[in-house]
């Protein structure tokens, strides 16, 4: 009979990416309640020697292929090898990131695996011996229980909501051969943004700007208070349509789905599509001079007021708190 | 060049999502019914590439008796010919299903290149691309921003966390797309009268010989947790003073600074 949690672990660079642990601290906690191993794949380029830390966020075993064609990332060389390996090992359960490289792979696994997913989950539990996904629908209108009925269950876990917890456990490093086969797909360059971006998919703290900051040169000021409170900075469509932010930016029913902690709106009137991608966060702050927006009907903190006034004084106020 | 878009119909986003009280779907009525917004992107980038390379564009979709519609309106916008699989067995289809239903259809088409959307704007399950890549045994991108070809070989965009991936296939493939391909066109008032006589070929499971057996399930649908309602900030009437206060309020009651 199937058994195991299983977590695909999300390399960059040659480093697990904080999803990595998220998804095994995870994988621990439903393992421990299957009375179940927690075990990992890891497909890189020269990643036998942290393939072990793994075990530090609860994983039993780790199984390693390390070869070339892993790094950068494709789809037909991951795919072939994690679904060999999920496949040969009869897992129960598997744990992707629902980041833009799982959102890449974890349908091709589904696909490959003949199973059922539920995507972009922001919990996960046991229930009755089997997986039980709760995952935004609608862009966040409503929610859904997902079960799924086939071997594996997948579920790819939105990063930034799973708390990482570390628990020792073997982490024993065992290598697999991955069967790679013919190669359909290449990457033939990696266009770096800035370094230091912040995804507004990945952060905890989301300062997000609209219309209402008039024109992109004034995102200035919304980049010094992201920088004081370690945030990256969101838009919506309307300041991503004026060509004002860049489309990775947009939040929104057809942006980007997000659920930080602090979410921060700014000349942003809360359109229903705005709405809908980052309702789910845990603290909403609108700055809108418009008492009537429906921004407000969302927020924790409203601030009806000038947001040029609003926001560096804001920064300063940051700044004094946390030194 | 045999182009295939497949497009679904959904919710507009302007619509309010109402749980049925006893959590098995959501309310239907009064629900303005679009086009995916992704599919449109889909259609467009087909359209242009037909226009550019020759060839005819065929439109697939799943869906009820309504979503004949959401196919006219890929034929007004430009499409030649559509299939539409309609087949209550399937309207509880999860992604594998949805996909293998696609991939009987497409199957039985000539084809060099199937345009998806990234994610359907309602189950927002961003699968059904890759399963169908898949099953039909060929390469997929998805996300893309931005799609060249050049004979068989395939060039495209596509974003991932901090950076752009240039990355190469060749045809025959899947694209996934997303916003920031291309900018769709509105149909054209002979557009939507062309389309009305544009073939479009009615399937149901049993006659592309796939099972509607899910492997998958909403199990329950849930309303959004209800936010308490939030504090309007005045501690005093300046921008500095509504500032100060909320700072501290982050700090001290939020503990998310
Ligand atoms: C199919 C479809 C999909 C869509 N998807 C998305 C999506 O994914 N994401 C998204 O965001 N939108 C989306 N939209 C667009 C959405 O409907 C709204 O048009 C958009 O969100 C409005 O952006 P905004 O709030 O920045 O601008 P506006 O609605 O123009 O609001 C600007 C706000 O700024 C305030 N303001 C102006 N000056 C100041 C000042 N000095 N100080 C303080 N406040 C000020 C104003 O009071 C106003 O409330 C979609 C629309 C459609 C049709
Ligand atoms: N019922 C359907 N009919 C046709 N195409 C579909 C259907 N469901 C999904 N798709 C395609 O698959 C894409 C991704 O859908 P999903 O995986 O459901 O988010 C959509 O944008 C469509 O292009």
């Amino acid at each position: 009979m199937a058994k195991g949690v299983w977590i695909v672990a999300e390399l960059r660079d040659g480093a697990f990416r904080k999803v990595t642990f998220e998804m095994a601290s995870t994988a621990r906690k439903l393992a421990d309640q299957l009375g179940e191993e927690a075990c990992a794949v890891v497909c890189g380029s020269g990643v036998a020697g942290i393939a072990g830390e793994l075990g530090k966020y609860g994983i039993d075993k780790v199984y390693v292929a390390d070869n070339a064609a892993f790094e950068p990332y494709t789809t037909d060389a991951h795919a072939a090898a994690v679904a060999k390996v999920v496949k040969d090992n009869d897992a129960a359960i598997l744990l992707v990131a629902a980041s833009f490289q799982g959102k890449d792979l974890a349908p091709r696994l589904v696909g490959k695996l003949a199973t059922g997913m539920a995507s972009d989950c922001t919990d996960v539990k046991i229930a009755d011996g089997k997986l039980l996904a709760i995952r935004p629908m609608y862009a966040g209108k409503c929610f859904g229980e997902i079960v799924v009925s086939a071997t594996p269950q997948i579920a790819a876990l939105r990063p930034n909501v799973f708390p990482i917890v570390e628990s020792a456990k073997a982490g024993a490093v065992e290598a697999f051969d991955p069967g790679l086969g013919e190669l359909k797909t290449k990457v033939l360059e990696v266009q770096k943004e800035q370094a230091g971006k912040i995804d507004v998919s990945e952060a905890n703290i989301i300062v997000s700007g609209g219309r209402g900051m008039k024109g992109p040169e004034n995102f200035a000021i919304l980049e010094e208070l992201a920088g004081v409170l370690g945030a990256a900075v969101g838009a919506s469509r309307a300041a991503v349509d004026a060509g004002w932010r860049a489309q990775s930016d947009q939040v929104g029913q057809t942006g980007k789905v997000v659920s930080p902690n602090l979410y921060i709106a700014c000349g942003i009137s809360g359109a229903i599509q705005h709405l809908a991608g980052m309702s789910s966060s845990k603290y909403i702050v609108a700055v809108n001079k418009d008492p009537e927006a429906p921004i407000f009907q969302k927020a924790d903190y409203g601030l009806v007021d000038d947001l040029f006034k609003v926001v560096p004084a804001l920064t300063q106020e940051c700044k004094k708190l946390l030194g | 060049m045999n182009i295939i878009a497949c497009v679904k119909q959904v919710p507009d986003t302007e619509a309010q999502i109402k749980v049925k009280a006893d959590g098995s779907g959501i309310e239907e009525g009064g629900i303005k019914w679009v086009m995916n917004p992704y599919d449109e992107f889909g259609v467009e980038e087909a359209l242009k590439l037909k226009e550019k390379a020759g060839g005819d564009v065929t439109i697939v979709s799943i869906g009820p008796a309504r979503a004949m519609e959401t196919i006219r309106t890929a034929l007004a916008m430009g499409a030649e010919k559509g299939v539409h699989i309609d087949d209550p067995a399937l309207n509880a289809a999860d992604a594998y299903t949805t996909a293998a239903a696609l991939a009987a259809a497409i199957k039985g088409l000539p084809y060099d290149i199937i345009f998806c959307g990234q994610r359907a704007i309602d189950d927002d399950s961003a699968q059904v691309g890759a399963i169908l890549a898949e099953i039909l045994g060929v390469p997929q991108v998805t996300f893309v921003t931005k799609l060249e070809i050049d004979g068989t070989k395939v060039k495209a965009v596509r974003p991932i966390e901090g950076a752009q991936l240039v990355i190469e296939t060749s045809l025959p493939c899947v694209i996934t797309a997303t916003k920031g391909l291309n900018e769709p066109r509105y149909a054209s008032l002979p557009g939507i009268m062309k389309a009305k006589k544009k073939p479009v070929e009615a399937k149901n499971a049993a006659a592309l010989g796939v099972s509607t057996d899910a492997k998958s399930k909403v199990a329950k649908m849930i309303p959004p947790p209800a936010r308490p309602p939030g504090k309007i900030l005045c501690a005093d009437d300046t921008p500095e003073g509504k500032a100060a206060e909320l700072a501290k309020l982050l700090r001290e009651e939020a503990k998310v600074i």
